[in-house]
């Protein structure tokens, strides 16, 4: 297996650097080496830029899968926009030559050419599978005895045919990383339901993708939980800011969100503020006080 | 039988250049819809969207971009048609007729100055420094300057200015 470069996308680096820092603590205990993939730009979001224009797509998302190409290592996303373009990406450039040739003459204008020799993975499936649960379990001291909502996320799944990550309407792979930190995976009305942020619907039409966001939330307070468990940041944000934003509708959740490499940070040790769970929208100190307690081996008093 | 494929050619936005053709198999049985978490909340019925995308030019219709892509109806259709790739040639079809959103246009500006969808600003700047966070002007820069480079080469920049 090559080595890893993270792809760090626009979302995490510029609106939520505390899941940033956690993958970074996390990938560096774990002892998995992934260095920056320096000069990256977007993925590009394929949201907008996909629809927008294909050939436009496939060349942005190239730019970024020849500088891995040129470590010669393979992609860690930390995103499913990102995994998805630059999982697609490479996939049709891979096997489509009329494309790959149209595309590698626009990159021969910066001095790049694709040629198809690397991987692109995402941070969930990656610890699944070459990590594997019981390894990270073993990795974890004291677990977290919390519930969790876990969200995978559109695009972690979907299209199946290209994922190849299993059943999208009843995956368990990522419910069972997150019950190797202690935590138990709550089952959720709707649990495969959209956030309500993808396609370009949460940048033009905030409302509507809200009414998306009330749903899940709705079904996941009821089931009771800690905490939301998701993989992407744009899911993050969804239900973050969307919990602050449904607030004005007298709705009332406070339910702290994490990415899942935040809450695999909180099993390996690190406080709340190391994870950068201050850095969201939802501070919830009771949370951050349950996470402390078990950590300390419930000898803190509230 | 010439009538009906010239027909085909000539009225048929999706078929034109026959990027969709899985489409015509669909009958109508509405799973796509049901199965849709923002056609609960919006105008948007994704079985009337693959009806009408083979009888008439649908690039006018909001509809289009309420589909957050999520895959469910792609997923879920009977026939094995690929749902969502289909709105996603009938949205850059609407894009070529210059029919943007105001927002999409933004955040298409934003990757044609900063090389990024959502550019870093100054708080967020400042809590990178707080959290020895790599802060590489040097390589963003580059990356900036390349991804111009790349818009202006396959049209891009033009695209989004229509």
């Amino acid at each position: 297996m090559k080595k890893l470069s993270l792809f760090t996308g626009c979302l995490i680096p510029n609106r939520y650097p505390g899941i940033e820092k956690a993958t970074m603590l996390v990938l560096e205990r774990l002892g998995i080496k992934c260095s920056y993939l320096k000069e990256a730009a977007c993925c590009p979001a394929p949201g907008i830029y996909r629809s927008f224009d294909k050939i436009t797509w496939l060349t942005l998302a190239s730019r970024n899968l020849v500088l891995a190409e040129e470590k010669d290592t393979d992609i860690l996303t930390i995103c499913n926009g990102c995994f998805s373009s630059l999982m697609d990406a490479n996939n049709i450039l891979k096997n489509d030559a009329g494309l790959r040739n149209e595309v590698n003459a626009h990159l021969q204008k910066i001095g790049k050419e694709y040629r198809g020799t690397i991987e692109v993975r995402h941070i969930i499936e990656f610890l699944h599978t070459d990590i594997g649960v019981k390894k990270l379990g073993d990795a974890i001291d004291k677990p977290l005895e919390i519930r969790a909502a876990v969200h995978y996320g559109c695009h972690l799944l979907k299209p199946t045919r290209d994922r190849k990550l299993g059943s999208a309407e009843c995956p368990v792979f990522f419910d069972e990383l997150v019950e190797a930190t202690g935590a138990k995976s709550v089952p959720y009305e709707g649990k495969t339901s959209c956030c309500g942020a993808g396609g370009g619907v949460r940048s033009a039409m905030l409302e509507t993708s809200f009414r998306m966001t009330e749903y899940k939330l709705d079904r996941i307070q009821k089931a009771g939980v800690d905490c939301i468990i998701d993989a992407c940041p744009f899911c993050h944000l969804q239900y973050d800011a969307g919990q602050v934003e449904l607030e004005k509708s007298g709705k009332n959740y406070d339910i702290p969100v994490l990415h899942f490499t935040q809450l695999l940070g909180l099993a390996l040790g690190l406080t709340s503020d190391e994870v950068g769970l201050h850095l969201n929208e939802i501070v919830n100190l009771k949370f951050e006080e349950k996470i402390a307690q078990i950590q300390n081996g419930n000898k803190t008093e509230i | 039988m010439s009538y009906s494929v010239i027909r085909l050619n000539i009225s048929f936005p999706i078929f034109n250049p026959m990027k969709n053709p899985d489409i015509l198999t669909c009958f109508q049985c509405g799973t796509c819809h049901a199965s849709c978490p923002s056609g609960k909340y919006t105008s948007l019925n994704i079985r009337k969207i693959v009806r009408d995308s083979i009888k008439k030019d649908i690039s006018d219709q909001p509809e289009l971009w309420m589909c957050t892509t999520c895959y469910n109806c792609q997923e879920r259709c009977p026939r094995g048609i690929k749902v969502t790739d289909a709105v996603l040639t009938l949205r850059s079809e609407a894009v070529k007729k210059g029919k943007i959103l105001p927002a999409h246009r933004k955040v298409c500006n934003f990757l044609i100055k900063t090389g990024q969808s959502i550019p870093l600003d100054d708080k967020h700047l400042e809590i990178r420094k707080k959290l020895n966070l790599r802060t590489d002007e040097a390589s963003w820069k580059k990356a900036r300057k390349e991804v111009k480079v790349l818009l202006r080469s396959t049209g891009f920049d033009e695209l989004v200015k229509r």
